[in-house]
């Protein structure tokens, strides 16, 4: 039994042993391929990584070329585009010279109207200037037609024409120019008159005739069978007092119905002369006798107008020959005049 | 009967004005109209007529009369009657209508609400021009009060009848017709539209050198009126070539007639660019200035606001205002006028100059206007509108000014709100110029610079500590305050060395 017990462990010894060996001799193998796997794979990494860094570098490389070439072509750009947008600016936007040339320009433009408008109120001073002196000479000339009779005569030397003077005063000149005034006829505007335009700013308020107009003072009364002067002349410049009819506007329908009328006989005569008497018909011919053309030639009837209209001086002709058509005339023309009938031409 | 009726109405009228007032003091008014209210109906025409002129001066007078007047429900019955009277009736009837209008919208809407229109209508297109003028009258004093009654008269129709009421011969009708069409385009650009479709522009621009003084004021006045609202109508009347018949509206002996125009070209000049540009160009600024020149008190006013606008739009234009010589006389109103808003006016359009450019600054500098604008700036006696408005001049023309002698006086007195645009100036230039430096130390500015005390870190410190890197040290501890006393202390704790 021991002896079987001993080389079954002797067995088991060994076959451990050789279990050992193999798995070391497996392991060893495996590793060694394993080994083998990853230096091949890092071969394959090695390359392929390479290869890739290269394409990719080379890529950089052209990126930083462009890069740098459009850096430059910027520079080129802003250089150009700084002189001509300053160019630009200067001539047309900003031109200082032609700002300068306008400026000028107005001033002197400035200056023009400047002396116009000037001008323009001296004129109207001097306009002013005239309507006044003219309105005082008018003032003077018809003081002096008012005060006549202070003119000096051979006797009696008058206010402006004193004997110590030696030339008369321009008064008297005026005087002995002007011609005396009239009397002036009274005028009374009764409330009712024609003139209502200036009612309503109520200029003139309406003045009642109540007093009968005074008698000059001093006046002796003339003898015989008269009547009361202030009356006479009361009576006599009795003012228009027109009745309510005749003061109504001419837009009453009377004065429409009028002038209706008038409108219609002004519009419809067939000829405009007035039938007027024959004895004042002859005595306006025999003043002014105006002959016709018809009747005014010498042996009373001339050719001008019927027979030519343009006078003919043959001498003043530079060929004798008249003009000649060179070119057909139209057919339509040269029936003219022959297509209507000659019941219409008077021969 | 009706002659007692007559003299009693001619009676009252002949006091003419006492007359309303007596009776006022007398009686009440509904029976003083009362009693003049069956006169209208009477028989004879002229008792009717004195009547209506009777009711007419009465509402003219006193409102409460008019109002009166109104309530007595006179008026439908006026309007009613009205188109088959004569002319003087119409003359007189309308004179009420307009008498009652004037006094307030109320009222005026109340005699647009009787049918007045239509009526006032009929009596524009009668042959009296009598009629015509006091129609168109009445037209004026309603369609003054607001858009809506002037809307309301156009639309009777009146505006083609007024256009034609223009053309007439009679200088009063003219007057009256040219003011009703400013009145009635003065409210809104519609309005202004219509005048302008009924080709009112080209009549009045025709009556532009007629020598009535009356006539040229309504007649400008219309036209700005127009011009004001808008471009387009601004450009359809400078088509109408006003210019440069207007420059010698500038000139005419009428105070009221130089306004007007001065008006109506700065509403054209304010629109746009090219429309100030047209105007410099024929001259226009030119004649605006010598207006100025020659006038005194509130004529001036729209013709400061010209050269305001025109100089706004650019900086061409405003260098054209200098050079026409505009800046003295806008000096001259800041200094001589006692309103204050002519004074505003004038520092503002002082600012638009001055803003643009450090050219334009220089000239409105070296015409002495700053020192003005800054006394008028302090001055406690000067409206808030008109401190602002010098404040803000100020400030537009320091922030371009670099003429540093202009600037020293400002510098003594300013208070800090512009004095730190002052010393901000000052910073930008001293760095670069060396004798604007020396300068500025020789007359002392460097010295009052140092006396002034600002909030660290306020924008006033930062342009100090700039002006104070331009020199070197011991120049600005001389003249920092106290130093005289450093020195002396200095001196004091010396050892003498032996």
């Amino acid at each position: 039994f021991y002896i079987s017990r001993s080389i079954d462990e002797d067995r088991k010894i060994k076959y451990r042993a050789a279990v050992k060996i193999q798995s070391w001799f497996r392991g060893w193998r495996v590793r060694a391929y394993l080994r083998h796997l990853n230096a091949m794979v890092i071969l394959i990494q090695k390359w392929w990584r390479g290869y890739r860094c290269r394409k990719h570098f080379r890529k950089m490389l052209e990126t930083a070329y462009f890069i740098m070439k459009m850096n430059f072509y910027n520079e080129m750009a802003v250089r150009i585009q700084k002189r001509w947008r300053g160019y630009y600016v200067r001539k047309y936007i900003h031109n200082y010279y032609a700002l300068k040339k306008y400026l000028q320009a107005v001033s002197v433009n400035n200056a023009f109207v400047r002396s116009e408008l000037q001008e323009y109120v001296e004129m109207k001073e001097n306009e002013e200037k005239m309507k006044d002196l003219e309105k005082k000479e008018k003032e003077k000339k018809y003081q002096a037609r008012k005060m006549h009779y202070l003119l000096s005569t051979e006797q009696i030397a008058g206010i402006y024409n004193s004997p110590f003077r030696k030339s008369p005063d321009p008064m008297e000149l005026l005087l002995r120019n002007s011609k005396p005034l009239s009397h002036r006829r009274k005028q009374v505007k009764s409330p009712f008159a024609y003139e209502l335009y200036d009612w309503p700013t109520c200029k003139k308020p309406p003045a009642f005739v109540t007093a009968l107009p005074l008698p000059p003072i001093g006046r002796q009364k003339p003898q015989g069978p008269f009547r009361d002067t202030a009356e006479v002349l009361w009576q006599r410049y009795k003012p228009l007092e027109p009745t309510l009819r005749v003061a109504e506007s001419i837009n009453s329908p009377l004065e429409k119905a009028r002038e209706g009328i008038k409108r219609e006989e002004w519009r419809n005569p067939i000829h405009d002369n007035e039938f007027l008497p024959f004895s004042s018909y002859h005595k306006n011919e025999d003043d002014n006798y105006e002959p016709s053309l018809g009747k005014s030639g010498k042996y009373v009837r001339e050719a001008y107008g019927t027979k030519h209209f343009r006078e003919v001086y043959p001498n003043k002709w530079i060929a004798d020959k008249d003009f000649r058509t060179v070119v057909p005339s139209i057919f339509l023309f040269e029936k003219f005049g022959k297509t209507y009938s000659r019941a219409g031409q008077i021969v | 009967m009706w002659f007692l009726c007559l003299t009693y109405v001619l009676s009252r009228l002949q006091g003419s004005k006492k007359v309303p007032k007596c009776q006022c003091k007398g009686r009440s008014f509904p029976s003083v109209v009362s009693l003049l209210r069956p006169l209208l109906l009477d028989v004879v025409p002229s008792v009717r007529q004195t009547a209506a002129l009777g009711l007419g001066r009465l509402a003219d007078y006193n409102v409460d009369l008019a109002e009166a007047v109104v309530k007595a429900g006179i008026l439908p019955q006026l309007v009613r009657s009205l188109p088959e009277e004569n002319r003087y009736y119409k003359k007189t009837a309308a004179f009420v209508l307009r008498a009652i209008a004037k006094h307030s919208p109320q009222l005026a809407q109340a005699v647009v609400q009787s049918g007045a229109l239509e009526t006032l209508v009929i009596c524009l297109e009668d042959f009296d021009p009598g009629v015509k003028e006091g129609a168109c009258w009445a037209f004026d004093y309603i369609a003054r009060h607001n858009p809506e009654l002037s809307q309301a008269v156009v639309e009777a129709g009146a505006v083609p009848l007024l256009v034609l009421c223009i053309q007439e011969p009679e200088i009063a009708l003219k007057r009256i017709a040219a003011s009703t069409l400013s009145d009635i385009s003065k409210h809104s650009p519609e309005l202004a539209q219509t005048v302008v479709d009924a080709g009112a522009i080209a009549h009045l621009a025709q009556m532009i050198p007629n020598p009535d003084a009356k006539l040229k004021r309504q007649v400008l006045s219309a036209l700005s009126q127009i011009a004001k609202h808008s471009v387009d109508l601004a450009e359809l009347v400078v088509e109408a070539e006003i210019f440069p018949v207007v420059l010698t509206c500038l000139k005419d002996s009428d105070e009221y007639v130089k306004k007007n125009g001065a008006t109506l070209i700065r509403e054209i000049a304010k629109h746009s660019p090219e429309l100030s540009q047209l105007i410099v160009n024929s001259g226009g600024v030119a004649a605006v200035i010598d207006c100025i020149g020659s006038c005194r008190g509130t004529v001036r006013l729209p013709g400061i606001m010209m050269l305001g606008y025109v100089a706004a739009h650019s900086e061409n234009l405003s260098m054209a205002v200098i050079v026409s010589k505009g800046i003295p006389p806008l000096c001259a109103c800041l200094i001589e006028e006692h309103e204050d808003h002519i004074k505003a006016a004038a520092a503002w359009a002082l600012g638009q100059i001055g803003r643009h450019t450090a050219e334009h600054a220089r000239h409105v500098a070296g015409a002495n206007v700053l020192p003005t604008l800054l006394d008028i700036y302090v001055d406690t006696r000067s409206s808030e509108d008109l401190k602002m408005k010098a404040k803000k001049a100020l400030k537009n023309i320091l922030q371009k000014c670099t003429h540093l002698p202009a600037l020293e006086p400002l510098l003594h007195d300013a208070p800090p709100s512009i004095m730190k645009h002052i010393i901000g100036q000052f910073s930008k230039v001293l760095p670069h110029d060396s004798k604007a430096r020396r300068l500025f130390v020789t007359t002392g500015g460097l010295k009052k610079v140092q006396e002034i005390k600002a909030d660290a870190g306020s924008l006033l410190q930062e342009y100090i500590n700039a002006i104070n890197n331009c020199y070197p040290e011991e120049i600005v501890r001389f003249y920092s305050p106290g130093y005289s006393e450093i020195l002396l202390e200095r001196v004091e704790s010396y050892q003498p060395v032996l």
